[in-house]
């Protein structure tokens, strides 16, 4: 046993050994590593406290400049790691340093300034060290009296800066260059940094002038910054100056480039046409010798707000010399430049073409992609199959940035050259298949289903690139995303078959979500196609042993609805999805736990989502310029916020649900009249409320109790007025309107005059005060019109047709109009749709180019739950549009409704 | 789409930078508040110097601001201004700056002379760019500002006088001791 427990013991030291040795070759190799990556940096392994420790020796007499200037550039050193002093420890490094004036030590005093820059925010009592810089400023020094002024402009107030005023005058005419600069730029810091300061510096104006007529590049360009800073709200002073200095020609490039920015601004403000003598300035300087301002004001004349291609050509053709510059700074400037003016004038940059392509190749990545989306906005569809091709070449070389521009302007190539579709599918498919984030491979994903949706040509392909990507698709979102869109519109190509493997593959090898898509996609196709019911069902049960939760609930429920072979079943709890709002929903559903009640929950006390308020062309204009996604969540958002407002009121608690608001509200008023009023109108089952928001533009009065009175065409009865208490100037206020809908369930239209009505008090401009005593006023509005469009939501319908069938022929009506005053079929397809506020399916408000004939598909809810489905055929005569309109809603009234609504 | 024109102003440069061939900061220089804390510029740097430190390319579009880069040996020099700023102008500002370090460094740009020399480079970094406004690019002017260390001298090619008036100094000290 002790035998044991010796060996033991020596096993146990020997292994200690052997540790302990390993522990010194560590400490060994990680020295030797640090020093690596010390790089023999003296200032690598600085201590802040050291250092700090070190500073004290400023006090020794006499003083070491050398070793003095080390420890200084040491904690300047520190500042600029990032490192942080505490108040203490600067105030403390700052007295020791305020010794070191004693040394006349030129490089040494030097940086003694930039200390007291460093630590001016951190330290306190700065002020100490003024004198001592006022010294160095007046000195005969030259070299110290610039920046000892930029130093003391540092620590300056605009309390001290009154006791300075007289040298800083005579500091920005001095002789010295470095001098005047300095002080002309610490003047513009002092101004910014606080309101009196400003006020000091404003009386400057007369030095600063003379300073312009330096003729030091520097000092001149400094002078003029700071005049205009002092002028710069006076507009008729800013454009003297602007036309004193264009004609007396300065000698800096850079006084120059401000000139034509101030001139530019000057003419954006103004609106000033070309013809303005600012624009001939700006356009002289692109005949300046220097670079920097012909850029400059090539530059300015791109970004003018108002100018017309011909107007460009001289800037373009200046940026295309500058194209072919051995200069990479230069050309980038130049393409990038070109690349804005391709935006609004593609076809002034078609000149440069040529130039263009040569950068395609340029070793700067970044002038290269820049020259590549120039050249796919102004390219022609002749050239689109050779630009591809040089794309692809250095698609590999790029950053991903870069690359997510480059997809997307071929997106917007596709819309261009719809022909063109095949070589840009193909493109966009294979660099799909290439290494790339997940931010790429999503900007890929979106440009494909962009082309599948505007271009019915592009679907196949489009589809079975994607199928082949879900195959290796790393990312669940793009995969899920992928799958939805297979799902709805897989089902309607000719062969719906072959999707259905790529599918079931996804439910074999893939994760929950992905799964769970699948399946759902799986359904359509099922629900959809007769012939692929019976496999779509055998498939779906064999996930009905699925792992995951989520995907054998969808199995059960897709399995249970289609084993029922009902159309309608099919069409209500496969192909259509939600339709209700989903914060209404969980809102509903809270409600409904909070209350027990015997009652199952009903899904039609829901309100309905809204769709989108922008129509799909003009969602496209708006992608273009970067703004839709705000957009469109406002306007989703923007029911429920309406439905809460409206039910803080107490007189309209019992009205219901709120089934719709007026998406764009109505003016009722000039926009430049006394009291602006705008109306939204809310509808409910049996009632509408007229929302008025009012404000009052007149600063002289306060408005009491106001109401828009309404004068309803018969049968509408008017129930209430809730008025708005106080309406002072500028503030909205809101009033509101209750509207009892007729008994007839057809009459639904009609026009109300409205007048606004209110009790005026004068009052005090400046404090808002009113009078006591006022009189009653009232100011005609203009009238407002109900319509059909005002009963109806939209509902998209994934699938017309099977819906159409659906709801069936029983309450069909059908009847042919002449649409005489429609110019096109564009035309007509807009009116029918603002008319009946109903949403296009099937994509079916997108005219294809050049036929005479198209059908409208449109679906919505009308008030009180009723589906409307309305199918018109449009066709161009030689006198105007033609139109067969079809209605059948699940209400007969309804459909009456929507089949007279052109009658008037 | 942003207004392609900047308000009139001097303030044309957001930040002078100079790193090592790692990416680490050796001087930097940042004018406005666009990045404020301490991490958020050295994430800036890190970002940056991975972007540029491949491709000697010049200008880069980075993080919605203009970046004009030189590189020699270890050494990496940055001068960054606004998506909207004239890049020449800034151009003419990274050479101005590379121009005058290597003057002062007597061509040897490297890490190694940078660090040596650190006091005269930050004394002509403050003479390039004041708190965002160009305030000198002539190259030779700058120098002529900095490069003013009298004690770099040995001591045989120091004058007479000048000998002299250290040794009075020296001695002057000594006395008020």
């Amino acid at each position: 046993m002790p035998m044991h427990a010796v060996e033991l013991l020596g096993q146990r030291n020997g292994a200690g050994l052997v540790f302990n040795n390993n522990l010194k070759n560590a400490h060994a190799s990680t020295r030797q590593k640090e020093e690596e990556e010390g790089g023999g940096n003296p200032y690598h392994h600085l201590e802040k406290s050291a250092v700090l420790q070190e500073a004290r020796s400023f006090n020794e007499t006499p003083i070491n400049p050398r070793r003095c200037g080390h420890i200084l550039t040491k904690v300047l050193y520190l500042i600029n790691q990032g490192e942080q002093l505490g108040s203490m420890e600067a105030t403390e490094a700052f007295f020791a340093m305020t010794k070191l004036f004693q040394s006349k030590d030129a490089t040494l005093r030097r940086l003694v300034y930039l200390g007291i820059k460093e630590m001016s925010t951190i330290a306190q009592d700065v002020i100490i060290v003024t004198s001592s810089l006022m010294k160095d400023m007046t000195g005969k020094e030259d070299q110290f009296r610039g920046p000892a002024i930029r130093a003391l402009c540092s620590i300056t107030d605009h309390t001290m800066l009154q006791s300075i005023e007289r040298y800083m005058k005579q500091a920005i005419v001095d002789k010295v260059h470095a001098v005047s600069s300095a002080a002309l730029v610490s003047s513009l810091h002092l101004s910014n940094a606080s309101k009196g300061s400003q006020e000091v510096v404003k009386r400057w104006v007369n030095e600063a002038q003379e300073a312009v007529s330096s003729d030091n590049l520097l000092v001149q360009y400094h002078a003029l910054g700071l005049l205009y800073h002092i002028r710069k709200h006076d507009k008729l002073a800013v454009n003297k100056l602007v036309m004193k200095f264009s004609k007396h020609s300065l000698k800096s490039p850079y006084a120059y480039c401000l000139l034509i920015r101030i001139a530019s601004k000057l003419l954006d403000e103004e609106e000033a046409g070309t013809n303005s003598p600012l624009f001939d300035f700006i356009e002289n300087c692109l005949r300046n010798k220097n670079e920097i301002v012909i850029y400059e004001a090539a530059h300015a004349i791109v970004n003018l707000r108002h100018t017309s291609a011909k107007e460009l050509t001289p800037a373009v053709s200046v940026l295309q010399l500058f194209c072919s510059s051995p200069k990479p700074t230069l050309r980038f400037a130049a393409v990038r430049t070109l690349n804005k003016v391709a935006m609004k004038h593609p076809a002034a940059v078609t000149a440069c073409n040529l130039d263009l392509e040569s950068l395609i190749t340029d070793t700067n990545r970044s002038i290269a992609t820049l020259a590549i989306t120039t050249l796919l906005k102004t390219g022609s569809e002749s050239s689109v199959d050779r630009l591809m091709k040089q794309i692809s070449s250095f698609m590999s070389e790029i950053s991903d940035e870069f690359k997510i521009v480059v997809v997307q302007a071929i997106q917007s190539l596709c819309m261009k050259f719809p022909r063109k579709h095949n070589v840009m599918m193909n493109f966009l498919s294979s660099i799909l298949r290439d290494e790339g984030g997940f931010e790429y491979k999503k900007a890929i994903v979106d440009s494909i289903i962009t082309i599948i949706e505007e271009n019915a040509e592009a679907k196949e392909a489009g589809l079975a690139h994607l199928c082949e990507f879900i195959e290796d698709c790393e990312h669940t979102v793009l995969a899920t995303r992928i799958l939805h869109l297979l799902g709805s519109e897989g089902p309607r190509t000719p062969t719906p078959s072959k999707y259905i493997r790529f599918i079931y593959n996804r439910v074999i090898l893939e994760n929950p979500a992905v799964r769970a898509a699948a399946v759902t996609a799986l359904a359509k196709f099922g629900a959809h196609c007769d012939e692929l019911l019976p496999s779509c069902s055998v498939l779906l049960e064999r996930c009905l042993l699925d792992s995951d939760d989520e995907v054998r609930d969808r199995a059960t429920f897709y399995v249970s609805v289609l084993k029922q072979k009902q159309k309608s079943l099919n069409l209500a709890y496969i192909l259509n999805g939600l339709q209700v709002s989903v914060v209404g929903l969980e809102r509903a559903l809270h409600h409904y736990t909070l209350e027990p009640s015997d009652h199952a929950f009903d899904m039609k006390s829901v309100p309905l989502a809204t769709q989108p308020l922008v129509d799909q062309k003009a969602g496209r204009e708006a992608r273009d310029m970067n703004v839709s996604k705000p957009a469109e969540k406002v306007a989703q958002s923007r029911q429920d916020v309406f439905a809460e407002q409206l039910h803080a009121v107490p007189e309209f608690a019992n009205l219901g649900n709120l089934f719709k608001s007026s998406s764009l509200p109505v003016e009722l008023t000039e926009s430049e009249t006394e009291y602006v009023v705008q109306c939204v109108k809310h509808t409910f089952a049996n009632y509408v409320v007229f929302q008025f928001d009012c404000t009052n533009t007149l600063n002289d009065q306060v408005l009491e109790n106001v109401t828009v009175y309404m004068d309803p065409p018969d049968g509408f009865e008017v129930l209430k007025y809730i008025p708005c208490p106080s309406l002072p100037y500028n503030k909205a206020g809101t009033t509101y309107t209750l509207v009892h809908l007729p008994e007839d369930p057809t009459q639904v239209s009609g026009s109300f005059s409205c007048t606004l009505k209110f009790l005026v008090k004068d009052c005090d401009p400046n404090t808002g005060e009113p009078d006591e005593d006022g009189y009653d006023d009232e100011y005609v509005l203009e009238d407002v019109d109900l319509t059909v469009a005002d009963h109806v939501q939209r509902v998209m319908k994934p699938n017309f047709g099977a819906s159409w069938e659906d709801v069936g022929p029983e309450n069909e009506l059908e009847d042919t109009y002449a649409l005489s005053r429609m110019k096109s079929v564009e035309e007509a397809v807009k009116t029918i749709m603002t008319a009946m506020g109903l949403q296009p399916c099937e994509r079916s408000d997108k005219v294809p180019e050049g036929k005479n004939s198209h059908t409208l598909f449109l679906a919505g809810i009308f008030r009180g739950g009723h589906d409307v489905l309305v199918r018109s055929k449009l066709a161009m005569t030689d006198d105007g549009i033609n139109m067969q309109l079809t209605c059948r809603s699940t209400d007969p009234h309804v459909a009456e409704i929507f089949a007279t609504a052109f009658d008037d | 789409m942003e207004s392609g024109l900047l308000d009139p102003s001097l303030y044309s440069v957001k930040a002078i930078l100079i790193l090592d061939n790692d990416g680490n900061r050796l001087i930097t220089k940042y004018y406005d508040e666009a990045f404020p804390t301490v991490k958020e510029q050295k994430d800036f740097e890190k970002n940056l110097f991975n972007k540029t430190h491949r491709a000697n390319a010049e200008i880069i579009m980075f993080e919605g601001l203009t970046c004009v880069y030189k590189s020699n040996v270890d050494l990496f020099f940055y001068v960054i201004g606004s998506s909207q700023e004239n890049e020449l102008i800034l151009a003419s500002v990274l050479s101005a700056l590379y121009d005058a370090i290597s003057q002062i460094l007597r061509k040897n740009v490297e890490k190694r002379s940078l660090l040596d020399n650190l006091d005269v480079i930050f004394l002509a970094i403050d003479e390039i760019c004041d708190g965002g406004i160009i305030l000198e690019v002539d190259t030779a002017s700058i120098v002529q500002k900095v490069a003013l260390r009298s004690d770099d001298i040995p001591l045989g090619e120091q004058t007479v006088t000048q000998v002299l008036q250290s040794a009075k100094e020296q001695i002057k000290w000594s006395l008020l001791k």
